[in-house]
């Protein structure tokens, strides 16, 4: 089991005609993603070879959504085109959307936000880096070959660090780690993936890694402290950020005395999150609540 | 990109929001002929991306020309919380009869909006928030319904504000929507005397992911205000934000580069050692983004060492090994500080041993993001 994407997900790829939507499905295949189709306005019945398959290309998700029954897309379109696209993947009905395209404007990811949660649809970023199962499929940009299966949860609202951790848990493996993604509105929460994570059997402890900015992480935490059982370790970026400044990512910014890492940290040790110093310091955390599966060691999918 | 109050309110007329622009002059020479020109009386305000100008001397009232320009010379270069006054704006002083707060906002946590309104304006929003909390309305808006007619009423009742106020509030949502802004606040918002309402004030903040929107919106950006080697980035396009310590900093990812300013900080405490910078060079990394990079932070007279902290997702590192080895042969003599670089994801050995051969006397290599910290901030001192 995995959380949002498992083995038998039917991905298609809005954009994959274009240079990054194709160098990642191709990866995306690689790591045992059923990928189903592409969706290109204009280039309906073109197909995209890869290493082992020709993937067809549809005019619309509509199309591919009957054609192939996919149910997870991943976007790669640029930001102008960005809320059409997700507002098609929403009307065709796909149950869950992972938007990799970094820069949409936010009053556009409010609309399709809000189009996707009337019609039940998940949304997963913007900007941000996808979710992997490891060793079931991977939706997104997150490197395959850092870790293998598992049973650690990560939630993270930087890519980068997403990697970094992974790469620091490698002998424990993960049943999903899901980049959030660190714009202002995001389709999934801390919250939501914590909440996921707690209902899924395969996971048996969890990592949540969080940066300036909002109050998501202080959302989080109270969340946890009413309903999470299973073992949670932290991370906050950003203490040395100043105030006023965007550091990155377009939400990371601390407003006068609100958004801070600190208050997030407090407020996670006060849910009893233990929150580490470092990246290493909290993967060493998490070793002290978890001990290695011997039978799961990481497995590399071959990259491309 | 946050505006200056003159700046939000040229787009508040855009959108026929009633206010009076004023005057907007950086030598309080001219003063005297704006103060004449708008009636004599005039308030001075220093411009300012900050909150607190009041608290802080930087709006006064001048009764007379001479008296605009004594308060203006005191005004013009003054500090505010770190920001230097090279404009003040010049507005006819009003006849107030109530001061009201108003603005919309992202609800980062709804993932919506909101409209927050006041009818004790005029003082900072948090203080009220604090002292009397029961005189805040807070109006959740839907994002794809908007603020119509009904909407607005719904903020206007909600507020304690005079009926006729609907139609400001309708053209302060125009603002919020049709410029791409995150933020749009209004304090005061007065009734004057006469009844009319008038946006006194003006803080917005549009959405840098949206300026491909509004080729306009480039003429706000005040690069003299800024620092300049955040210009100089800018230029670059490079991610790029001065901090006041001596380690330099460039990672990939703005959350890795966070993390790293953190663990840098971490490391030097015990000597007192910050960095210097924030710089994130995405996922690319070429040599020449590198070098670009590099070369920003090492015209930092404040940089002592440099700690690059790449992990390889997409990326792989021996891509990121030739990308500082060429930068650092761009660059040449101007390369002059010791480098801390540790890297670690895909192709990690192959990028070790590039550096390895190089064998750049500037250069070492730590394995692990900590260790690698600590050798930084050392030789940050």
């Amino acid at each position: 089991m995995a959380i949002f994407l498992t083995e038998k997900s039917r991905v298609v790829i809005q954009g994959m005609t274009g240079s990054e939507g194709q160098k990642h499905t191709s990866r995306m295949l690689a790591a045992g993603t059923e990928v189903v189709g592409g969706v290109t306005p204009g280039k309906g019945g073109q197909s995209v070879d890869f290493a082992k398959r020709s993937i067809p290309v549809y005019g619309s998700c509509a199309d591919a959504v009957n054609a192939t029954g996919a149910d997870v897309s991943v976007v790669f379109v640029p930001p102008r085109f960005t809320k059409g696209a997700v507002l098609e993947a929403v009307d065709a009905g796909i149950p869950l959307v992972v938007v990799i395209t970094e820069g949409v404007p936010v009053h556009d990811t409010a609309a399709f936000f809000a189009a996707a949660e009337a019609n039940g649809t998940r949304v997963i970023g913007p900007n941000c880096p996808g979710i992997i199962s490891p060793g079931l499929a991977n939706a997104g940009i997150i490197p395959a070959d850092i870790a293998g299966p598992g049973r650690i949860g990560l939630v993270s609202k930087s890519g980068t660090l997403t990697y970094q951790m992974m790469y620091e848990l490698r002998d424990f493996g993960f049943s999903s780690a899901i980049g959030i993604g660190g714009d202002p509105i995001i389709g999934t929460t801390h919250i939501d993936a914590l909440q996921a994570f707690q209902d899924d059997p395969d996971t048996d402890a969890i990592v949540m890694i969080g940066e300036i900015g909002g109050d998501a992480e202080e959302r989080a935490a109270s969340f946890i402290k009413e309903n999470v059982t299973k073992p949670v370790v932290g991370y906050v970026a950003g203490f040395t950020a100043p105030e006023g400044k965007t550091m990155g990512h377009a939400g990371a910014i601390v407003s006068g005395s609100s958004g801070t890492a600190a208050a997030k940290q407090e407020a996670l040790e006060a849910a009893g999150v233990r929150v580490g110093k470092t990246p290493t310091e909290t993967a060493d955390l998490l070793r002290t609540v978890l001990t290695p599966t011997p039978s799961a060691p990481p497995t590399v999918a071959s990259l491309p | 990109m946050d505006l200056m109050e003159y700046q939000a309110k040229e787009l508040f007329a855009r959108h026929g929001v009633p206010v009076t622009l004023g005057r907007v002059i950086d030598d309080s020479a001219d003063a005297a002929a704006a103060a004449a020109e708008l009636g004599g009386r005039v308030v001075v305000k220093a411009q300012v991306k900050t909150g607190g100008r009041g608290k802080a001397g930087g709006v006064k009232l001048a009764a007379t020309p001479d008296e605009a320009v004594a308060k203006a010379s005191e005004i013009l270069g003054m500090d505010i919380k770190g920001h230097t006054v090279r404009r003040v704006l010049l507005a006819p002083a009003a006849d107030i009869a109530d001061e009201y707060y108003l603005s919309f906002l992202i609800d980062r946590a709804n993932r919506e909006y909101l409209c927050i309104s006041s009818t004790e304006g005029g003082v900072e929003i948090e203080e009220v928030a604090h002292t009397n909390p029961d005189a805040i309305a807070k109006v959740p808006i839907d994002p794809v319904v908007g603020v119509d007619e009904a909407k607005a009423a719904e903020i206007v009742a909600a507020a304690g504000f005079p009926a006729e106020a609907t139609s400001v509030v309708r053209r302060l949502w125009d603002v919020f929507i049709a410029e791409d802004a995150s933020l749009v606040e209004v304090n005061p918002l007065v009734r004057l005397s006469d009844g009319s309402l008038e946006a006194l004030d003006g803080k917005v903040t549009l959405d840098d992911n949206a300026a491909y929107r509004h080729p306009d919106h480039a003429g706000f950006t005040d690069h003299a205000a800024g620092d300049p080697l955040e210009a100089a980035a800018f230029e670059k396009g490079l991610n790029y934000v001065k901090l006041d310590g001596s380690v330099g900093i460039i990672g990939n990812g703005a959350g890795l580069v966070m993390s790293t300013l953190d663990v840098v900080a971490y490391a030097g405490s015990q000597y007192g050692v910050k960095p210097a910078n924030f710089l994130d060079i995405g996922g690319g990394a070429s040599a020449e983004v590198m070098a670009n990079g590099l070369g920003i932070i090492l015209s930092d007279p404040q940089v002592r060492s440099v700690f690059v902290n790449v992990f390889g997702g997409i990326t792989a590192c021996d891509a990121v090994s030739n990308g500082i080895v060429q930068a650092l042969e761009l660059l040449g003599s101007r390369a002059d500080k010791p480098l801390v670089v540790r890297l670690d994801g895909n192709n990690v050995e192959e990028g070790r041993k590039i550096l390895a051969q190089a064998n750049h006397p500037l250069v070492t290599v730590v394995d692990t993001m900590d260790g690698a910290a600590a050798l930084a901030a050392e030789k940050g001192l």
